[in-house]
């Protein structure tokens, strides 16, 4: 570190930002931005870019918008104004000062959520705009701080929090005990080549919600299910590489998941309850790697979960009794249309699911994804006072008389209890396996 | 005023057909040609099933959230783009012109009805202008080019009907009318105006990709 970067930064500096801006020339910053324009994108930015009119239809897409009273900087295309625009422009002949605040916009700001792509009469993508901003980025070395450090443990660790080699193993032996004081001969089969389908986790999971491994272990037993889980790397199927516009890194750590899946020769992925995983195993990282569709076939928690109580594998003892409310997470629901799929499964655990409004396709984002959280504490507040209108919609659940609120993935859980929490929403906050696993029929 | 007439009628106007209709196929080209260069994948997520699922639902007043959402909007969009085209294709005075150079014709517009649908595209721009000037988040991403954009649509119209009713100097309305009609055919495929060209290529990538890959509606 440099020492000017040793000295204190005023509150709220991102260390990423700052020191990679203070070594930014307007050269490296021109040519970084050239190359990117002229080497990595193509047709889709530049068409965008010329049919955008203006309109701003999709501001009221983005909960950044809505919950800044309308604030014409927070909406979609007002985000593309203050970053691409400008660098189309001036050609990218554009100053640290502006790449620092480009940094913040598009890595804390936006959620690549892709409301507004349903908003824009034309379906311009402004997510799509927006990570050829994080790319450029990236380029120049000003990721802000947390979530770089997470792209540099997936390069060194193959996985997202630095979950070292034998952490691993370990975290699956102890919870397999721990399961079997419940059931004497359940197992957590590692490795085991030939399974129907490998189960992959994010490395938050190990890392600090282990009883999430203990919960999928007891519903694979009971199912019946022929599973297992690597014991080396490729079990994280996370990627904040995919959001930090560093491709590579994403190709790397994808090529890896995949190649784990078929070094063991399963039918399946099945992973648990992660959206933005399951955007990067079955939307990006196959794209990146040149595969249309992943080369294995990608089954999410909803789809799993659905697919086992139906087939009637696990059953219902007694179902939830308190009214729930669900928050589709985009990258599941915009991103892979479990909407109905989840509601069913909800309806088979749950006495009453209370939908709030908007709902499916349309709801409103978490403000967690699309790589927010992950940017860390000193963008908790952007994050919180970005999605008042998530707040607003929670409270009108909950008046209708919702005491829970289900949300199938991690980034949703994390950012929506910051929300519930801050604006002291009071509603109890769970995974879907948490409720399956507590109302399923046990030996 | 005749001479120019003659200009504005003979070669100007072929110039301006020219650019339009050469200059379109130009632009649509070079997208294609860059998508196949550089990201050929789109071809291989376009779906023709839920491209045009997409583009219906979009062209259908009021079958979009979005739509609902802004009913005003709506309603002045639609009307707007409808007059648009059909006036000058089907006014027949224009006809009458097609039909003494190329001895075609076809179906012609009631006069009266034309004149109310000159005046809708008018009023449509005025809207537009007004929502630009005042609301906030038009008005932030709003540029000195959108303003001319709006004027070069609205000019032909202007002069068109100001022509029509003989209304101050006819003859100089008329070419001016001309002029600005052939203005507006030159800028459709070089400025923003070039929506009509890409508008239904960039609904239809993303209604695949919503449609056949992400299994949402994207309206
Ligand atoms: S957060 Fe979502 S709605 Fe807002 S600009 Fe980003 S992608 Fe669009
Ligand atoms: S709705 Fe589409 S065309 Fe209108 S300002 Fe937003 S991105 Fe541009």
């Amino acid at each position: 570190m440099t020492e000017a970067a040793k000295k204190e930064t005023p509150k709220g500096l991102d260390q990423g930002i700052e020191v990679g801006a203070s070594s930014l020339t307007g050269e490296k910053i021109e040519g970084v931005i050239k190359s990117v324009l002229d080497n990595e994108t193509g047709a889709r930015l530049k068409t965008y870019v010329d049919t955008c009119i203006h309109c701003g239809l999709c501001s009221e897409a983005c909960h950044y918008y809505l919950s800044h009273d309308n604030d014409p900087r927070y909406s979609p295309v007002g985000k593309v104004k203050q970053t691409m625009w400008e660098m189309l422009r001036k050609k990218g002949k554009v100053s640290p000062e502006f790449i620092k605040k480009a940094a913040v916009i598009s890595h804390t700001e936006c959620n690549l959520c892709k409301r507004c792509a349903m908003y824009c009469p034309f379906g311009i993508d402004i997510a799509y705009i927006m990570s050829v901003v994080r790319r450029i980025i990236h380029r120049l070395g000003v990721t802000p701080l947390y979530i770089q450090d997470t792209a540099h443990s997936h390069a060194v660790t193959m996985n997202q929090m630095w979950v070292k080699g034998d952490e691993w193993p370990d975290t699956l032996q102890w919870q397999e005990e721990e399961a079997q004081d419940e059931i004497p001969c359940l197992r957590i089969p590692l490795d085991k080549e030939g399974a129907d389908i490998m189960y992959s986790v994010i490395a938050p999971e190990p890392k600090f919600q282990a009883q999430l491994i203990y919960q999928a272990a007891v519903i694979m037993d009971v199912a019946g299910v022929n599973w297992t889980m690597p014991s080396g790397i490729g079990w994280d199927n996370s990627d904040m590489a995919m959001f930090t516009g560093d491709n590579e890194l994403m190709g790397r750590i994808k090529r890896t998941h995949y190649e784990t899946a078929s070094r063991l020769k399963v039918k399946r992925i099945v992973m648990g309850e992660c959206g933005h995983a399951f955007r990067s195993v079955y939307d990006m990282g196959n794209r990146w790697l040149g595969w249309r569709e992943p080369p294995i076939p990608i089954v999410h928690a909803i789809d799993f979960y659905y697919e086992l109580i139906k087939s009637g594998k696990i059953k219902i003892a007694k179902k939830y009794d308190q009214p729930v409310t669900l928050h589709d997470p985009c990258n599941v629901v915009r991103g892979g249309g479990l909407h109905e799929k989840a509601r069913y499964v909800i309806r088979a655990i749950c006495e009453e699911l209370i939908e709030m409004h908007p709902n499916r396709e349309h709801n409103y984002c978490c403000a967690a994804g699309g790589g927010v959280i992950n940017c860390g504490p000193p963008y908790k507040m952007t994050r919180v006072h970005g999605n008042k209108i998530k707040a607003e919609q929670l409270f009108a659940a909950k008046a209708k008389g919702a005491k829970t609120l289900v949300t199938p993935c991690h980034n949703c859980h994390s950012g929506l209890e910051d929300i519930v929490h801050h604006y002291e929403v009071g509603l109890g906050l769970k995974f879907i396996s948490d409720i399956l696993y507590e109302v399923m029929e046990k030996p | 005023m005749h001479e120019l007439y003659g200009l504005l009628t003979g070669p100007l106007a072929w110039a301006a057909f020219f650019v339009f209709i050469g200059g379109s196929l130009y632009r649509l080209a070079t997208m294609l040609i860059l998508v196949h260069k550089k990201e050929k994948f789109i071809f291989t997520y376009m779906s023709w099933k839920y491209s045009f699922r997409s583009i219906f639902h979009w062209i259908i007043p009021f079958a979009t959230t979005n739509w609902k959402k802004h009913p005003v909007l709506t309603i002045v969009t639609f009307a707007f783009h409808i007059c648009l085209f059909l006036t000058p294709l089907f006014l027949l005075a224009h006809i009458v012109l097609w039909d003494e150079a190329w001895h075609i014709s076809w179906w012609s517009l009631p006069d009266s009805l034309a004149d109310m649908m000159t005046l809708v595209v008018v009023g449509a721009c005025v809207f537009y202008l007004i929502r630009r000037i005042s609301l906030p988040e038009v008005q932030y991403v709003t540029s000195a080019s959108d303003y001319v954009i709006l004027l070069i649509v609205a000019a032909p119209f202007v002069t068109g009907f100001i022509a029509y009713h003989q209304w101050l100097n006819y003859p100089l309305f008329l070419n001016l009318h001309i002029l600005s009609g052939e203005i507006m055919l030159v800028a459709i495929p070089f400025t923003r105006l070039s929506h009509m060209i890409f508008s239904p290529f960039t609904r239809a990538y993303m209604g695949s990709e919503f449609g056949a890959v992400r299994h949402a509606k994207d309206w």
